[in-house]
């Protein structure tokens, strides 16, 4: 009966959609409950029209929703110093690194409908030099935030015709750190675009799991690996209960014990790299016209043999002292805006892991926020790495790093690889997390950036 | 640095010297310490632990805590103490959670003594008791504070704040069991150190967190704490309930704060972000800090007062890795800089200024303006002889009060309220105009719109024949208006006579005369005056004697308002007057007189002229087929001359009257500014329907969209009294419909009026009945609902 609930509701696409299909976890899709979900949909989304295919899968998680919701319409709606325009155009920009077709359309007609000049549209050449100059940070912020330093701020601040403000600026490296990471989540997802109301088929994107996967009926997740999803579950509450005591019997690590857990987990990392028997996909010309130099990708923070930039100590700038700070000083509903976001994200929780309830996950997505900012060279200095080693396993290693570093090589097999028994809300639980701790940390290297630009 | 003082203080036998100075660090600090003597200070950060003796000219590196070989995570220090009691004892709190003791009197190199690995998180914060030997305090992210006895291994007891993250925690200096604990979420606690299960007190000092405090050292109840907010504020915690003091807005957040010794109301802060200056503020003077140090180039991390007692020597540590020692004999004070002076112009007319006490005294012998009601009011502060920085404490305001009859904004208001913008034809709008000033005594404006409605109004919609009609009844509006008219026809005729007027001095007058003027030269005298004269006139008059210009309207205004009102019996002068103008001579004579006194029989005697020349300006104006925007230019200018000469209303006015006719000629910017003085003089006004008709009206993109910002209302439903968030009137919380009347019952469609406070509410007569006999709300909910 909720299945049925939840396919009034519209036609959620995607994985979520394969799991109905397949009969099995369907239950917990909507596990608030119809009435909570439909109520938040009506409140917010509903409101300004049809929802999209993100917002009905981000209602699995309401709360999140909410503050989602509005900081979105802050960035592309409400009066700031970019014009309507530029936002939609600077969102085209900046899902096209990542070759999210899926956004690029939605902004396009987006950005058609605010008045903005359709000639831009045929390309990124035929732009202002202005918003051209924005490249190569969205370049940097979306493959490899280490290096935006300060030169480049001061590129594209200093006095000249196409000068931004800092206003300016700040505005748009927000936009542009938040649609980077909203690409993730729409391929972590597998959000397909939504189907013309009319019935007409739905705009077929490249995206890898729509054609090659195995028919959804077949589909892993709760047939053939039953049993051993179950394990996996029982071994892993067994891991936190472990860890937890282990703290307390206060068996502490050495320094360098901790130093070199940190490197491991690192250097790991380049081990989960997602196998190379994906095909390397050719993006479609229409994507490519908004890119330039669409080789550039993310490249392992750490490669053996070159020089890797010093790490980023978390505690030396924290998006609670510093970086909202700066932000606030020049776009204050944004940095009041996404502190609530990042706050409510960290903190999100119904305190249930699969099939058991009452359970304390904190150590859980902690490990997960961690280890996204370990991808991206952010170390804490009071996070023991050893943990993420015990908390998550290989294929939701290979999963997470794909969606934070290079989405869009994402594959409905690693979807469905990892935590084979928990529920869908809760793997878009995970998908939030990455969206938020990877848009945190591009915006922490920009900002310190800007910080020392301005110091 | 030469230049700098050198300060030497006597602090019972032990005497402080030393003069401002710096030495370069090798890495950012994080914090920093001073010991009990005054003579050494530890520096604390990620990658340095330093010690430094203090001397006169320079700081010396006395010794380096980071040993071995590998540096370990635990010298990352966060923040460092040193213990008041034993200057052996130091403490720092690690990046990775852990707490360290360090004991200076250890023979070897290393001289770390105890290692507390037991909070989870980065530590924030650590503390000693102020007497306490062997008491430490810590605070950590993870949200627990840890007291620690130093002679035990483990912590003694432990604090849970329930929340995330504590930022500071401080002992208080006098009350020996109390410390006080701030968290990132706005919260400041206050804990017994023998209670952990409970805090004593809570209350929400900040919005965000509160990264510092600190207690007052000498008055017992005063905490200062200072957040994300940028504020810092002062907390007396002697009362019940904690209750803010002081506010001190800064302009970042506030990263440290710390009491200034010896002065009761000062303290010292620095920030987080993006200022890099060490502010000292006197927290009852909020505004400007009394002493600033601006040497530090990226931010300050740590600051501290070098002696307990001695408030004149600060030292701080920051992130572009200098330690400085800051004296105040070289600080800089903004309030040096600062303008002391304050103007404000009232609603109606008053003017209030505020300046130092000594500025106005010693003109206060002066002769006063006649006129001026000067009404100076003194605000002394009493003179604290321990404040240093207290030379400017007292001010003196002055109100000079308009006279209440003569520049009363009656007229302002009244005009606003009758004026018609929009809704009738262009010839309606304007007489209705004309009539509304008219009636008000703004004989200039009133003419001003009737040269409008005449320019503008094509001969199909008021042929000729018309206004001779009214003019020949003598109808309310026109004639009088025109008797400036008359002035300009008579001058426009002779060549002569225009010339002397335009050196007189009634200029205000003479804009319009003079526009008319050349209406009927153009036709008569082309050759000798042509197109060329309006510009002129404006040009060489207007703008050169604005001033007087101005002054003199505001005397006619006061003076001659009465004189205005023109009789009637002007018209049988009109016989003679229709001669005239074949006599310019004759004519000279006359219009010169008036202008002289400026008094009421001579401009009866001119009026007649005048109607006179009104017909004829119709009838050459058509004769000639001018291009419709032929007086463009010229209303522009007139209309620039309103607003320069105060009177927005009337600029606005016109232009919305007028709209698409002379919209083009001014500039966008000029417009909207126009605008935006109006509708600020009309919101100050309360004449909140008017200015709402004129942002609707306004053409202007900027202004138009002033009414389309927070368009919501918020209603509660009158059941469950939580706020509606759905549309329509269905609350979704009891799902009953919430416009039900309170008094009838039934849905209300249409108007409907309900009380804020209660949120219920009904059809507005019936709740207008109601409140007739009845103070409480009909509903029942014992609400004193008002209607007002």
């Amino acid at each position: 009966m909720i299945v049925a609930d939840a396919e009034n509701c519209a036609g959620i696409q995607g994985y979520i959609a394969y799991a109905k299909c397949s009969g099995a976890g369907a239950a917990e899709i909507l596990q608030q409950g119809p009435e909570a979900f439909e109520h938040q949909l009506g409140l917010e989304v509903l409101a300004s029209g049809r929802p999209d295919n993100v917002m009905l899968v981000m209602g699995l998680h309401p709360d999140y929703l909410n503050s989602f919701w509005k900081m979105q319409g802050l960035l592309l709606r409400v009066d700031g110093p970019l014009p309507c325009p530029w936002r939609h155009y600077i969102a085209i920009m900046a899902s096209a690194r990542h070759q999210c077709s899926y956004l690029i359309s939605f902004h396009m007609t987006e950005f058609l409908q605010v008045g903005g000049d359709p000639e831009w549209l045929l390309g990124i050449h035929r732009v202002p030099q202005k918003l051209r100059n924005l490249n190569e940070i969205n370049k940097l912020l979306a493959h490899r935030p280490w290096l935006v330093t300060k030169e480049h701020i001061e590129a594209l601040l200093t006095t000249g015709e196409h000068s931004w403000s800092l206003a300016e600026l700040i505005q748009a490296v927000v936009l542009l750190t938040h649609y980077h990471s909203l690409a993730s989540f729409v391929f972590g997802c597998g959000i397909l675009p939504e189907g013309d109301p009319e019935g007409n088929p739905a705009l077929q994107v490249p995206l890898p799991s729509s054609g090659q996967s195995s028919p959804p009926n077949g589909d892993p997740l709760g047939s053939s690996g039953g049993f051993d999803a179950v394990r996996e579950v029982e071994a892993l509450m067994e891991r936190m209960k472990i860890l937890q005591e282990c703290q307390l019997q206060e068996e502490a690590a050495s320094q360098e014990e901790m130093e070199s857990r940190f490197e491991l987990e690192k250097s790991e990392s380049l081990l989960v790299a997602p196998t190379s028997d994906i095909l390397e996909l050719t993006p479609s010309p229409d994507v490519l016209c908004f890119v330039e130099d669409p080789t550039f990708g993310y490249e392992d923070f750490t490669r053996r043999g070159t020089q890797t930039p010093p790490t980023f100590r978390a505690q030396d700038y924290t998006w609670e002292d510093h970086g909202y700070s700066l932000i606030q000083r020049l776009y204050p509903e944004g940095g009041q805006l996404l502190d609530e976001k990042f706050q409510v994200v960290y903190t999100l929780t119904y305190n249930t892991i699969a099939m058991h309830s009452g359970v304390d996950t904190s150590m859980l997505r902690r490990a997960i926020w961690n280890y996204i900012h370990c991808v991206f060279g952010i170390r804490y200095d009071d996070y023991d790495y050893g943990e993420v080693n015990q908390l998550l396993e290989r294929s939701l290693k290979v999963y997470i790093k794909t969606v934070a570093c290079y989405p869009e090589k994402t594959t409905k097999r690693m979807y469905s690889h990892f935590w084979r028994h928990f529920r869908h809300s809760e793997k878009v639980h995970v998908n939030l997390l990455l969206l938020e701790a990877r848009m945190q940390a591009a915006l922490l290297y920009a900002l310190r950036a800007i910080t020392r630009y301005m110091t | 640095m030469e230049k700098m003082a050198r300060v030497t203080t006597a602090l019972g036998g032990n005497t402080l010297t030393g003069r401002t100075m710096y030495c370069h660090l090798d890495a950012p600090a994080n914090a920093i310490s001073v010991c009990r003597d005054a003579a050494q200070v530890v520096v604390a950060g990620r990658n340095i632990f330093k010690i430094y003796a203090i001397e006169e000219e320079q700081f010396v590196e006395k010794l380096n805590l980071r040993v071995g070989r590998k540096p370990s995570l635990n010298f990352s220090c966060a923040d460092v103490v040193w213990h008041q009691m034993d200057e052996n004892l130091l403490a720092t709190a690690a990046t990775n959670g852990v707490v360290v003791t360090w004991n200076l009197g250890k023979p070897s190199r290393n001289k770390q003594d105890q290692l507390f690995t037991e909070h989870k998180r980065t530590v924030n914060k650590v503390c000693f008791h102020p007497t306490e030997a062997y008491m430490l305090l810590s605070g950590s992210q993870d949200g627990y504070m840890k007291c620690f006895d130093l002679r035990k291994k483990d912590s003694v007891s432990t604090f849970s704040g329930q929340s995330e993250s504590v930022r500071d925690v401080q002992f208080s200096i006098r009350d020996y069991f109390t410390f006080a604990a701030t968290f990132e979420n706005g919260n400041v606690q206050l804990w017994d150190i023998r209670r952990p299960d409970r805090y004593e007190r809570m209350f929400t000092a900040h919005n965000g967190p509160v990264f510092c405090c600190d207690w007052h050292p000498e008055d017992r109840g005063w905490l200062a704490t200072g957040g994300r907010d940028k504020m810092v504020k002062v907390w007396d915690m002697n009362t019940n309930r904690a209750k803010e003091i002081y506010c001190v807005q800064s302009i970042a957040s506030v990263a440290r704060v710390k009491w200034r010794p010896e002065c009761k109301h000062h303290l010292a802060t620095c920030s987080m972000m993006v200022d890099h200056n060490i502010y000292v503020w006197d927290v009852r003077r909020p505004y400007i800090p009394s002493a600033m140090f601006e040497e530090h180039r990226d931010v300050t991390t740590g600051i501290v007062w070098r002696h307990l007692h001695d408030p004149y020597f600060l030292l701080s540590g920051s992130k572009d890795s200098t330690l400085y020692q800051h004296i105040f004999k070289d600080a800089s004070q903004p309030i040096e800089r600062a303008n002391p002076e304050g103007l404000c112009y009232g609603l109606f007319g008053d003017l209030a200024f505020a300046a130092k006490e000594s500025l106005v005294t010693a003109d206060s012998n002066r002769k006063p303006y006649p006129g001026d009601r000067r009404h100076p009011i003194f605000f002394k502060r009493k003179l604290d002889p321990t404040e240093q920085f207290e030379s400017v404490s007292s001010s003196a305001l002055s109100v000079f009060e308009t006279e209440p009859d003569s520049s009363s904004m009656g007229w302002f208001v009244d005009t606003a309220r009758r004026y018609a913008l929009a809704g009738r034809s262009l010839a309606e709008l304007c007489d209705h105009n004309a009539k509304v000033a008219k009636e008000l005594s703004r004989n200039q404006v009133a003419q001003t719109w009737t040269m409008l409605r005449i320019i503008y109004c094509s001969p199909g919609t008021m042929p000729s024949a018309n206004l001779n009609h009214s003019i020949g009844k003598g109808s309310a509006s026109l004639p009088l208006m025109n008797s400036f008219n008359l002035k300009d026809m008579a001058s426009g005729m002779g060549s002569e006579a225009r010339l002397d007027w335009s050196k007189g001095e009634n200029r205000s007058e003479n804009i319009l005369l003079d526009s008319s003027a050349t209406l009927i030269t153009n036709d008569e005298n082309e050759e000798t005056e042509g197109s060329d004269v309006p510009a002129d006139y404006l040009l060489g008059d207007v703008e050169g004697d604005e001033d007087e210009l101005y002054l003199m309207d505001h005397e006619n205004a006061h003076t001659e308002e009465p004189e205005y009102v023109l009789p009637q019996e002007a018209f049988p002068l009109r016989h003679e007057i229709v001669d005239n103008p074949s006599g310019p001579d004759h004519l000279q004579d006359k219009a010169d007189s008036p202008h002289v006194s400026g008094n009421e029989a001579e401009t009866v005697s001119l009026t007649p002229v005048e109607s006179f020349s009104l017909i004829s300006i119709s009838h050459t104006l058509y004769e000639s087929r001018l291009p419709p925007d032929f007086f463009s230019a010229l209303v522009r200018d007139m209309l620039r001359f309103y607003a320069e000469q105060g009177d927005v209303q009337m600029a606005v006015s016109v232009l919305i009257v007028l709209g698409e006719r002379i919209r083009k000629e001014i500039d966008e910017q000029t417009q909207e500014h126009w605008y935006t003085s109006y509708i600020d003089l009309l919101q100050r006004f309360r004449l909140w329907n008017i200015s709402n008709q004129v942002i609707k009206l306004s053409t202007c993109r900027a202004i138009t969209c002033l009414n389309q910002a927070s368009t919501t209302l918020h209603v509660n439903c009158s059941n469950c009294k939580r706020p509606m968030s759905n549309k329509g009137w269905i609350c979704d919380r009891c799902r009953q419909c919430a416009s039900t009347c309170a008094v009838c019952h039934h849905v209300v469609k249409g108007l409907f009026v309900w009380c804020q406070g209660c949120s219920h509410g009904g059809h507005l007569q019936h709740i207008l009945k109601w409140l007739e006999s009845s103070t409480q709300c009909p509903a029942g909910c014992g609400h004193l609902c008002e209607y007002t």
